[in-house]
């Protein structure tokens, strides 16, 4: 830890040629906001293939002007084929769950805001942080390339389950360069991903300024901290098991393929392989990747309601320890996506129980927002109103998970649209509502202005009850035992829900129409916005001690000493009713009712 | 002199006149395929998890891996110069190839290399058209009802499975053949290919369940020749 | 701003409960003899959650309503018993909850899952492949024939591979498009997946069960009201996977042995 007095030496110099300081950059700044720019790219691209799909399961065999020119195979005359629907569910949640969901609040504004939280000039590893930006970049090039090659992208849903996604061609469409294509961009991601939770675990560890305890971290950088540990050993699963899927894929092993498949009339050279196999390894990354993304929106959310409540959590120390209990039964519980996989039933006993207690630390920190709403002085900016409508989503998402944890109950709800509910509350709107909490916030720090409040609440309204809109119906279609994964809805007791089906495509329309108003804010702001000051928000952390946006080494050559922990809300401060976390000025006074 | 010179020149016209005129006209091969033995039954399809193609058929639709008519002859048996003729192609349309109350229609298509081939969906279901090639290129592609109809074209001569990846049911056969001289054996189990010119072929007939046979038959103007073939059907 | 939202809060937590109340949208009846178990723990779960998620929108909305920033210089308090008596509420209210469900919901899956058919089940085979399902019983022999992957033949409708020529008990299997079984009798299922993964799905019967390719997986069940469903495929499997599906016909024992002797003929 640094000395106040000791001469200040610079991690790297400031950057001079336009390519060091906007492209190839190794400040975490430009690397939190091109990782920030990806994800917005992507966002908008997964929303734009969630319509094409909507509409197609809605209208099925109407023509969408212009699809032709996109696929000529996937959608001949205009009219979406069975695959390309199944390819363009796979590029939705390929692009939604690694490149938007592990991307913007994680290594967006964990990459922006992590170094400067704990009072570093940098993170750790500066050229690695910049080569794990360009990394992911690669790799959602060779993600998106898939959609240009002659047999399209693939058609195995992201969880490219095997043998389908194994064997090759002779399983259909998308499912030759497409597959491979996509086995190798997503083990270009782990790359990616394994060397910034590198970064954060080592800058947390070792580059927090003076006075910087581990106690005194502010909760999102603990939850920044927790998901880089979480993704460490996650993404570490994935990446061999990409490798061993595009073995299998090209040259003639057998680790997902067992013998005697036909398949278009093709006796499958293969012997040996356990399509079960690709399962465990699929989830054992998969379940913690769900917690990967939304540990981070935990804490931006709980970073933010402080700052709006005026006050601070009932515990942030039980929120943390939570955060961990989560991180820890992460590792256990990947079994209850294959109760019904074929695998010993007994098992399913066993997952089940790690499941429904790891509801107990996500139930405590939920009931200790509620409970800290409890006598705030709350201001309702956009932040705040993203981030008390995400514990409204978040426990809408949470409670589905308990129908979903009992093996029993799976029997009847696995495969159909209630798992696509809960998933899509839990990650589409609850993780989607932290990034949006941590945008509006954070905007005016990263570049200085301020983003329109009043197009801000708009957003909020329509995108609030939209998505109550879409994804609560989804719960229903489950319990009537939609299938999920249909390209269109033929079975004869799926005719009556089309009604239902019909309203959430409309509501999906809206509330996607809605998030333009977003982009438009973001980019109006940016160029526009009305200049903002350090500390917009009244806020406690070190990066509002900073002038916005912060100079290249973050605090202008500045020793940063911290005195207070992040939470000194409601209490009796200098500059108002909160106490800065470098501010000299004496302890407060206790919170009443403490 | 002269009188020689006039009667040589019209001996001469008159010859390439009756050349000439005999190429259009050519002979002709007909013949019927018949089996020995007992064939396989065929058996009724049961297509109940697509209603709309149920709907279409008053009884149900039976396999057609072997198709007899009566007399004990084979329908769908694809006769053809295999060689002998002069690579030629004679094809001016499209053959078209149709999925209707989720049948193939017809079952086998003969058509030329690089003919085209013009694929329709006739049905309100989607249908996925893939042809197991394995000398030509193999693809498969899906085809919405109410979708313009698929083109291709085969370059090398193959018979070649149809099946439809939807419809588990679905089968046919395209014979891309590298001649133009072909027939495809009809419901008496009787085929014919005129327009031979002069010359000594191997005819060979093809049926997708017993395999081919082959015979040789020469052409010297006009004349029918009439050529059958056999099979030995077997009950399994 | 506060109290707009706290409205908006209460119609979703109402809003969303009343299709779950009035069963707008909901399972089907229950055709079979182990389909009670789930469908009670659905209620008992259905009841714990929504209560859960209702009482959990409208705390939010209430405080939310109460609690904005009045501008009077009010401080800010906590709850009377703080983060203590939050904790110890979570883990109290969700433990028994867990401890509930968990304990008492392994009977459905016991009851499915960890024991063997009745002796007298009737074995059926059913194949999964991409698109269809086909069932095969075993004929008058008792015996199912061997397959052969390299005879199946689809376009004469030898889906299993069956080679009667050289195989005895292959020559009386009878191989059906659709699930056809008699009123209150288990059945065996013995089920192969012939390419990739597939599963089997019948929401009347309370069973579903992925087919893995390389496993032969047994399922047993017993139907007790005759009538006419459908059996569908809930595991991504190519492109026809929207098109997946059979026919599960359950008859009285009568017109079952009656279809079993037609399809012998």
């Amino acid at each position: 830890m640094l000395d106040a007095s000791a001469p200040v030496v610079h991690q790297h110099a400031p950057p001079t040629s336009f390519i060091r300081k906007w492209v190839f950059s190794v400040d975490h700044k430009v690397i939190g906001k091109q990782y920030y720019g990806l994800a917005l790219i992507s966002v908008f691209l997964g929303m734009i293939l969630s319509w094409l799909m909507r509409f197609h399961l809605v209208w099925t065999n109407a023509a969408i002007p212009g699809l032709q020119l996109i696929s000529k195979n996937g959608a001949p005359g205009g009219v979406m084929t069975p695959e390309y629907y199944l390819s363009l569910l796979t590029m939705h949640g390929t692009l939604m769950v690694f490149f938007v969901l592990t991307n913007a609040p994680f290594a967006g504004f964990g990459n922006y805001f992590l170094p400067i939280q704990v009072g570093a000039e940098d993170m750790a590893f500066p050229r690695f942080n910049m080569m794990s930006f360009w990394v992911t970049f690669v790799a959602f090039v060779v993600l998106i390339a898939a959609f240009f090659i002659p047999d399209g992208p693939p058609i195995s849903g992201w969880t490219a389950y095997a043998p389908l996604s194994a064997v090759g061609r002779d399983a259909g469409p998308g499912l030759a360069w497409g597959q491979t294509l996509w086995a190798i961009s997503i083990g270009l991601f782990c790359v990616g991903q394994l060397l910034g939770s590198l970064n954060f675990i080592a800058t947390t560890l070792d580059l927090r300024t003076k006075g910087m305890t581990l106690s005194r971290l502010p909760i999102s950088t603990w939850a920044w901290f927790i998901t880089s540990c979480i993704g460490l050993l996650a993404f570490a699963v994935l990446l061999p098991a990409c490798v061993l899927l595009i073995l299998d894929r090209v040259a003639g092993t057998s680790f997902f393929i067992p013998a005697g498949l036909v398949i278009s009339d093709h006796l499958q050279p293969h012997a040996g392989g356990s399509p079960l196999l690709w399962q465990h390894l699929f989830w054992f990354f998969g379940h913690p990747e769900v917690y990967i993304a939304i540990v981070p929106a935990v804490g931006i959310v709980s970073h933010i309601l402080m700052a709006s409540m005026r006050k601070p959590l009932l515990s942030v120390k039980v929120v943390y320890s939570s955060m961990i209990a989560i991180g820890f039964l992460s590792y256990m519980v990947w079994g209850h996506h294959m109760f019904l996989s074929g695998m010993n039933p007994f098992s399913g006993l066993v997952f089940s129980f790690p499941t429904l207690v790891i509801t107990i630390p996500a139930t405590i920190i939920t009931m200790i927002w509620i409970g800290s709403v409890y006598g705030a002085n709350l201001r309702f900016h956009t932040p705040c109103l993203f981030s008390l409508g995400f514990i409204s989503v978040f426990v809408a998402g949470g409670v589905s998970g308990f129908f979903l944890a009992q093996p029993s109950l799976d029997i009847q709800l696995h495969g159909t649209y209630f798992v696509v509910g809960h998933f899509h509350m839990v990650m589409g709107v609850a993780a989607i509502f932290g990034i949006l909490a941590g945008s509006y916030f954070w905007f005016p720090k990263m570049t200085g202005r301020m983003m329109n409040d009043t197009l801000g609440r708009l957003h909020f309204w329509i995108t609030f009850i939209g998505v109550y809109c879409i994804f609560m119906p989804f719960h229903y279609l489950g319990l009537a035992g939609n299938v999920r994964r249909y390209s269109s809805f033929v079975d004869d007791y799926l005719q009556p829900l089309l009604p239902l089906h019909k309203f959430i495509t409309i509501a999906a329309f809206i509330t996607g129409a809605a998030q333009f108003i977003f982009l438009y804010n973001l980019i109006y702001s940016r160029f526009k916005g009305a200049p903002a000051p350090a500390n917009p928000w009244d806020a406690t952390s070190l990066e509002w001690s900073t002038t916005s946006p912060p100079p290249f080494d973050n605090f202008g050559g500045r020793h940063v000493v911290v005195y207070h922990g992040p939470n000194e809300y409601g209490v009796s401060g200098a500059h108002g009713d909160f106490i800065m976390q470098d501010s000299s000025e004496p302890g407060p006074e206790p919170v009443p009712g403490d | 002199m002269q009188v020689v010179k006039v009667c040589t020149t019209l001996v001469a016209a008159l010859s390439i006149a009756a050349i000439v005129t005999a190429a259009p006209g050519g002979g002709t091969v007909t013949g019927k395929v018949t089996y020995t033995g007992t064939p396989v039954k065929p058996k009724p399809i049961d297509m109940s998890k697509e209603p709309s193609c149920v709907k279409q058929h008053a009884t149900p639709e039976m396999t057609e891996t072997v198709v007899t008519g009566p007399g004990n002859t084979l329908e769908n048996v694809v006769v053809y110069i295999s060689a002998g003729a002069p690579a030629e192609s004679n094809a001016s349309s499209a053959a078209t190839f149709d999925q209707k109350g989720c049948h193939y229609q017809p079952h086998v298509l003969a058509f030329e290399v690089n003919q085209e081939l013009k694929i329709t969906n006739s049905d309100q279901t989607s249908h996925n058209i893939h042809p197991l090639a394995k000398v030509n290129q193999e693809w498969n592609k899906s085809q919405p009802p109410g979708t313009p109809p698929l083109t291709a074209k085969y370059e090398k001569p193959e018979f070649i499975s149809v099946k439809c990846n939807i419809h588990p049911w679905m089968h046919g056969y395209f014979a891309v053949l590298g001649t133009s001289h072909y027939a495809v054996s009809d419901g008496s189990g009787e085929f014919k290919l005129p327009n031979l010119p002069p010359g000594k072929y191997t005819l060979t007939a093809w049926q997708e369940s017993y395999g081919t046979q082959t015979q040789e038959v020469t052409i010297s103007g006009n004349e029918t020749k009439t050529v059958n073939f056999t099979f030995t059907a077997k009950p399994y | 701003m506060g109290k707009l939202l706290a409205v908006v809060l209460v119609l979703i937590a109402v809003g969303s409960a009343i299709p779950i109340l009035m069963h707008t949208w909901w399972m089907p009846e229950d055709i079979s003899t182990h389909g009670h178990m789930i469908d009670r723990q659905m209620s008992e779960t259905m009841a714990e959650s929504g209560i859960a998620f209702v009482a959990a929108q409208l705390v939010l909305a209430a405080f939310v309503a109460m609690f904005g920033d009045k501008k009077d210089g009010r401080k800010a308090k906590h709850l009377p018993g703080g983060a203590k008596l939050v904790v110890i509420a979570a883990i109290a209210l969700v433990g028994t909850e867990v401890l509930a469900l968990g304990v008492f919901g392994k009977d459905a899956w016991a009851e499915v899952y960890f024991r063997k058919p009745v002796a007298d089940a009737i074995p059926i085979q059913v194949q999964a492949e991409q698109f269809g399902f086909y069932f095969r019983y075993a004929g008058p022999d008792g015996k199912f024939g061997p397959m052969h992957p390299e005879k199946i033949d689809e376009g004469s409708q030898n889906f299993f591979g069956l080679d009667p020529e050289h195989d005895v008990e292959s020559r009386d299997d009878i191989v059906s498009a659709s699930l056809v079984i008699p009123m209150n009798k288990e059945i065996s299922l013995m089920m192969h997946a012939k390419d990739v993964g597939h599963s089997f799905y019948v929401r009347e019967l309370r069973i579903q069960q992925d087919f893995v390719p390389g496993l032969d997986i047994p399922m047993h069940f017993t139907a007790t009201k005759a009538g006419k469903y459908e059996i569908v495929c809930t595991q991504l499997c190519g492109l026809g996977h929207y098109n997946m599906r059979a026919f599960l016909e359950v008859k009285s024992p009568e017109e079952f042995d009656q279809w079993l002797k037609q399809q012998s003929q």
